[in-house]
């Protein structure tokens, strides 16, 4: 086991250069003199040529995104103009916010979504497969950001039972309790979208791996239906599931961005969408190699758990 | 007599654990390199069971995968793998799954007149003449040219296949297990209608099974194939009733027959050597009763007896037994 | 086509959303012609408006436009952005993922591992990457929710490619003369194509989702123009004060995404083979019994007792009688051979005994299963449970798909065990290790912790011989036990299994094609065809002088060895389908001796000497063959 994860660990690095180059490519795409678009146009000449001559702007694009690379894995990945602080710093910030919401809603989803699909699959044409079918369809056919909206209508301003947006009150302490209160909204919110997606392919496999010839020979030798269900027919599911609960780790965290927006939550998401609006190239930069960094060591993961499921992967 | 077909160390390996540059981790050695002749209007039957490389052979034959070495000759001419096409007009290839080998979303006729068009390069009054004649020499009702495959049965798809393989007026036809998807009161139809078209069109045939009473019934000779190798060839009459080499033997003994007693035929343990570790000697040592340290460190060639008779082994069974 | 439609109408939920789509899509075609307000004509003295005031029915925003006006034309806007870039990403991302698949090899690698690295990004940091480059706009926010998409099609199109691209039907087209390009775009395309318009019917609604989720980061339309995202975004500062001007954006996208994805599933439905056919349902936990009319009797005293069996499908409006009615009996330490071809009925027969036949599409609708003197059929699914692989163990064709690919055969066998015995796991492991000694697997010790797809074909099948074995079964019901092993791994597998029946007195019903394994294993034999027995007797009998012309002649097409080159009897015609099975004898069609008497009326199972019986009315009477 702990050869194959080193085994992927090192198998990570080309994606992350690949990352970068990616990244680095976008970013290049950027018209006109990128000094100026970095710096805004009321930088002075001076800060222009610094810029120019610190990020070899002066020089080809191989070059350049040498330059860049050798200062990213330093741990310097440039200052944010608009805030007037390192990128790295600003990111580490407001990352812990995105953790705490994507995380929970990510276990949410897992949970509720895989139970879901396999019940509803076990029903199969049952009223409760009919149920969790209705909705799941409404689950993925809606906004996130309108059914955040939605939620503070009603639960917050209308019910009073949750408070409208943030992630602390302004004033008081900082309780679990206190984040619990807050975070129920946005993470529930951000999770119904991947539940639904979740439950819909949990369904399908499940469907696909009752009709294996395996479960008849499960059910051949007698073992109770809930068994079977549960563990010989889940377990293969889990095969297909697994990877996409990688994939929908990336549809929440990207959802997040929606959900940070309409809850005021104090996460990377919404400092993204700032740095766009205000042009601030380094920290858009920055925070999205970060993110994708974390993502695929994430997905790493994942691809463990999945190795620690399926035998036949490992050879 | 003229030959159809000659092979010279023929062999293919395939490359395991492939990786974006730099070499393989290992190599199969699917078929090792084997030297075998097809005279014309001679049906050659080729034995073997799962992993023997049979399969992998007749690709080569018709040019599908590219051999690792040697070459293949068609009617005196080297077979070009650029081109398969050209040899399209040679030597073709029917298949084990009759329906798969039809596309499911073309009608028969579409299906029929590519060999026609893009081999022989027919008009298209010549192509339907050209099909109404194969129809009438295969069985079929030409109502079916313009069904869809997925209406058809097994054997009814197997007989529009060699009806395609007969439309590019290929003399040689490799037929890979081309009943053994069939049900045995179908199987027997179609094994008698190739050959009917046998001899109507003086084809020769390269027979591919593993049901050894099926081969035996088709074939003038006989190849057995083991673990990539050919172990023994010979006639048909002779080379079950008869055999040399000890897997021949087993084969033939495990054939499951009415009126004879279960015994299981060998006791080794084993089935089939691993591929990625092949064993020094001769690949069959390990099953074998007869079996020296030579046979495990030395891997006997294929000689060829008085009687026609060729076989791989150091140690052959007696010829009267 | 006309299939695909009459499928899709059938499905009422993609009717109802093709209709609100259609509505919906009618409604944003003819915005221009209607008597709207200008969408971007300020009136801030009119601001928020409530719904239902003069001169407008919805209400306005907070700039006084007007919010029914803006809608429609947002809804165009949005509508046309979702079909633009779900077009675009599936016509880029298909061919990138079709020429992947078709060549494989290095080509395949490249690009797969560039679609990877798209993939390594959750999908809004790309694009919000490429708005942040290009600057903010509809076009932009076009182009990156496309971007994003491709890799998406890219993978799914190039999984499907690959299956195709090896096809039998594409190495034949190669040998009829065919170029990779013509291949590609006659043979791969068409294939390919309904997973595209069913990744795409699927995928439009998420593409409306991502391109109005732009738009309300302020990322994609711009200010004045609306989409409904931007719609959105704009209302969010008046949500708690004004919230129709947020509900009424936001219902409009739920609408109009929820129409997509019923329609997206009714077209997935459509198009599936697996779905038009009906099979994609789960099997029940037992057989569904539907059985009408007086419930027959046991004919006799012994173990297994089938009475007049009767098991259909039921695919959509056809009905497929697998079996029609049965008359069988094992007695202890027996075994009873049921030979027959595919589609013969004869697995059907031995699935319904304990109530295995998958369910839906099959039923059982008559007749009775007695074990040791109680009825089976339609017994509680608790009594049919406690049974199965307690007194009746079954051993099934193909052993890599009939065991577990996840567990240790170990675990299989000692949950085998367990399931019926309550013995604590290391004697239960203990038994189980006896039990592979017992099928003669060598090192059953540490064997016992292999995964089966470690073992051989012929290793695996002892293992499921072993764990029929686990609670010393009265019955096994093996069916085609060694039809996918070759055949000297059949030879040892038979032997295992005559030997195991001897030492233990087992009855075994052994399913098969293959007269050859009936003549050496088999006491008695049933002939089955087209859901019936056609002839029962003892095996040598049976064998050596067929009564029914069926199984007279069905034994002359197959070849044994040792017969030489020769030309083989063969029947003419085709096995009936048994959702239109004849009147009267279902093997008229395709006997030599049958009359006009033969198909009037259907035929019984009449005795025909000692321990026989046939069904037909011209029984053989031809000379013993020599076997």
């Amino acid at each position: 086991m702990t050869g194959y994860i080193l085994k992927r660990l090192v198998s990570a690095i080309p994606v992350l250069l690949g990352i970068s180059v990616i990244v680095f490519l976008i970013m290049a795409m950027i018209p006109g003199d990128p000094a100026t678009a970095i710096l805004g146009s009321y930088a002075t000449p001076e800060n222009v040529e610094k810029l120019n001559r610190d990020l070899g702007l002066d020089q080809g694009l191989v070059p350049r995104y040498f330059i860049w690379l050798g200062h990213m894995v330093q741990g310097d990945f440039g200052r944010s103009f608009a805030l007037n602080r390192p990128v790295l710093d600003e990111v580490l910030d407001r990352f812990g916010a995105t953790l705490i919401l994507a995380g929970t809603s990510f276990v949410l989803c897992s949970l509720l979504g895989v139970a879901a699909g396999v019940v509803s699959a076990a029903r199969q044409y049952g009223w409760a497969d009919k149920a969790i079918t209705f909705v799941v369809l409404l689950g993925i056919s809606i906004p996130s950001f309108f059914l955040g909206m939605m939620m503070i209508l009603i639960f917050a301003v209308q019910l009073r039972w949750f408070p409208v947006s943030g992630m602390w009150p302004i004033y008081g302490d900082r309780t679990v309790w206190v984040l619990l209160n807050h975070l129920f909204m946005p993470a529930l919110a951000l999770a119904v979208v991947a539940t639904g997606v979740i439950a819909r392919l949990a369904r399908s496999a499940m469907l696909e791996v009752l009709r294996q010839d395996f479960i008849r020979t499960a059910r051949a030798k007698g073992v109770r239906e809930r068994r079977v269900i549960w563990r010989h027919a889940l377990r293969a599911a889990m095969v297909s599931i697994i990877p996409v609960l990688g994939i929908q780790a990336g549809f929440v965290l990207s959802g997040a961005v929606y959900i940070e927006m309409v809850f005021q939550w104090p996460g990377v998401g919404r400092m993204l969408v700032d740095a766009i609006l205000k042009r601030d190239i380094l920290l858009v930069q920055g925070g999205v190699v970060f993110i994708a960094a974390c993502y695929v060591m994430f997905n790493i993961m994942v691809d463990v758990a999945q190795a620690m499921l399926d035998p036949r992967i490992k050879t | 007599m003229s030959e159809a077909l000659r092979l010279t160390d023929l062999s293919k390996s395939f490359a395991v654990g492939k990786r974006l540059f730099g070499p393989p981790k290992a190599m199969v050695h699917a078929v090792q390199p084997l030297n075998l002749t097809v005279t014309t209007g001679e049906t050659l039957g080729i034995v073997g069971e799962s992993g023997c490389g049979k399969s992998t052979l007749a690709k080569m034959l018709v040019g599908l995968l590219p051999p690792s070495t040697g070459q293949i000759e068609i009617e005196g001419a080297v077979l070009d793998n650029a081109d398969p096409a050209l040899f399209g007009k040679r030597i073709q290839y029917v298949f084990q799954d009759p329906i798969s080998s039809l596309n499911p979303r073309k009608t028969i006729r579409q299906i029929m007149e590519v060999p026609l068009r893009r081999l022989h390069q027919m008009d298209k009054a010549t192509r339907a003449a050209r099909i109404h004649e194969i129809f009438a020499a295969v069985n079929l009702r030409e109502e079916f040219l313009d069904r869809y495959p997925h209406e058809f049965s097994g054997g009814q798809a197997q007989r529009i296949g060699i009806a395609r393989a007969l439309a590019a007026q290929a003399r040689i036809l490799i037929l890979d297990e081309p009943v053994s998807a069939l049900d045995v009161s179908v199987q027997a139809q179609v094994l008698n209608l190739l050959a009917d078209l046998k001899e109507t069109f003086g084809l020769t045939y390269l027979f591919i099974s593993h049901d050894l009473a099926v081969v035996e019934a088709v074939s003038d000779r006989i190849a057995v194939l083991y673990f990539g190798a050919i172990v023994e060839v010979g006639s048909a009459r002779e080379i079950f009733a008869n055999a040399r080499h000890p897997y021949t033997a087993l084969l033939a003994a495990s054939a499951p027959e009415v009126g004879r007693p279960i015994v299981a035929p060998e006791t080794a343990a084993t089935e089939l050597p691993d591929p990625l570790s092949p064993p020094l000697g001769c690949a069959f040592n390990e099953r074998c009763g007869f079996a020296t340290d030579r046979c495990r460190a030395e891997k006997p060639a294929l000689t060829t007896d008085e009687t026609g008779r060729a076989f791989a082994c150091f140690n052959p069974l007696s010829k009267e037994r | 086509m006309r299939g695909f439609v009459t499928l899709l109408a059938r499905n009422r939920l993609a009717l109802v959303g093709l209709i609100v789509i259609g509505c919906v899509a009618l409604l944003a075609l003819i915005t221009p012609l209607l008597p709207l307000a200008n969408p971007n004509v300020i009136d801030t003295p009119n601001r928020f408006q409530p719904p239902f005031s003069a001169g407008a029915v919805l209400g306005t925003d907070h700039l006084g436009r007007d919010l029914l006006s803006r809608l429609l034309w947002g809804t165009r806007l949005s509508l046309a952005m979702g079909l633009a870039a779900a077009m675009i990403a599936a016509t880029i991302g298909s061919a990138i993922g079709i020429i992947a698949g078709y060549y494989g090899g290095r080509t395949d690698n490249v690009i797969m591992r560039g679609v990877d690295m798209l993939m390594g990004f959750p999908y809004i940091l790309l694009a919000l990457a490429i708005v942040a480059a290009l600057g903010p706009g509809l076009m932009n926010a076009l182009i990156a929710v496309a971007a994003v998409n491709v890799p998406f099609f890219a993978r799914n199109i190039r999984g499907i490619t690959v299956g195709i691209a090896h096809k039998e039907f594409v190495d034949a087209a190669r040998l009829s003369g065919m170029r990779n390009r013509e291949i590609i775009l006659s043979e791969v395309l068409p294939n390919v194509l309904p997973v595209i318009v069913i990744a795409m019917s699927t995928t439009v609604g998420w593409m409306i989702l991502e391109t109005a989720g732009l738009s309300f980061l302020g990322l994609g339309s711009q200010p004045p123009q609306a989409d409904l995202g931007s719609m959105l975004g704009e209302a969010r500062s008046a949500l708690i004060t004004h919230p129709h001007t947020s509900i009424v954006p936001g219902a409009m996208i739920l609408v109009i995404v929820m129409g997509i994805n019923l329609l997206g599933d009714g077209v997935r439905d459509a198009l599936d083979p697996r779905l038009k056919s009906g099979a994609l349902s789960r099997p029940m936990p037992a057989t569904t019994v539907d059985r009408h009319g007086p419930v027959p009797v046991a004919q006799t005293d012994s173990l297994l007792d089938i009475a007049g069996l009767r098991t259909e499908f039921r695919v959509r409006d056809r009905v497929y009688k697998a079996v029609g009615g049965v008359d069988l009996h094992v007695e202890r330490g027996e075994c009873l051979g049921i030979i027959g071809e595919s589609g013969s009925g004869k697995s059907v027969t031995a699935l319904s005994v304990m109530g295995l036949v998958a369910s839906p599409p099959g039923v059982i609708t008559g007749g009775a299963v007695h074990f040791d003197g109680t009825d089976l059929i339609g017994a509680p699914y608790e009594v049919l449970r406690a049974l199965r692989g307690r007194r009746v163990a079954y051993i099934f064709q193909d052993p890599l798909a009939t065991l577990h690919p996840l567990y240790r055969v170990g675990d299989q066998l000692i949950e085998a065990i367990q399931t019926h015995d309550p013995l604590s796991k290391e004697a239960a492991r203990t038994r189980a290790i006896d039990l592979l000694k017992s099928v003669r697997i060598p090192n059953a010790e540490s064997r016992i912790d292999s995964y089966p797809y470690e073992m051989s074909g012929g290793m695996r099948q002892r293992v499921g011989i072993a764990m029929a074995l686990a609670n010393d079964p009265d019955v096994i019901i093996a069916d085609e036990p060694t039809t996918a092993l070759d055949v000297t791994v059949q030879a040892q597998i038979l032997s295992v299994l005559s030997d195991l029946r001897r030492a233990r007195g087992l009855a075994i019903i052994f399913i098969t094609h293959d007269f050859g394994v009936v003549g050496q294993l088999c006491d008695r034999v049933a002939v089955m065809y087209a859901g019936q027995i056609v002839e029962e007797g003892p095996t040598e009998a049976v064998l050596r002088n067929p009564h029914h012309p069926y199984t007279s002649r069905l034994i002359d097409c197959v070849p044994t060895l040792g017969g030489g080159q020769r030309k083989l009897a063969a029947i003419p015609g085709l096995p009936p389908v048994v959702d239109r099975l004849p009147v009267g004898c279902a093997f008229a069609e395709r006997c030599d001796k049958a009359e006009p008497a033969c198909r009037a009326d259907a035929i019984a199972l009449m005795p025909t000497g000692a321990g026989r019986k046939t069904r037909c009315l011209f029984p053989e009477t031809k000379q013993e063959r020599i076997v």
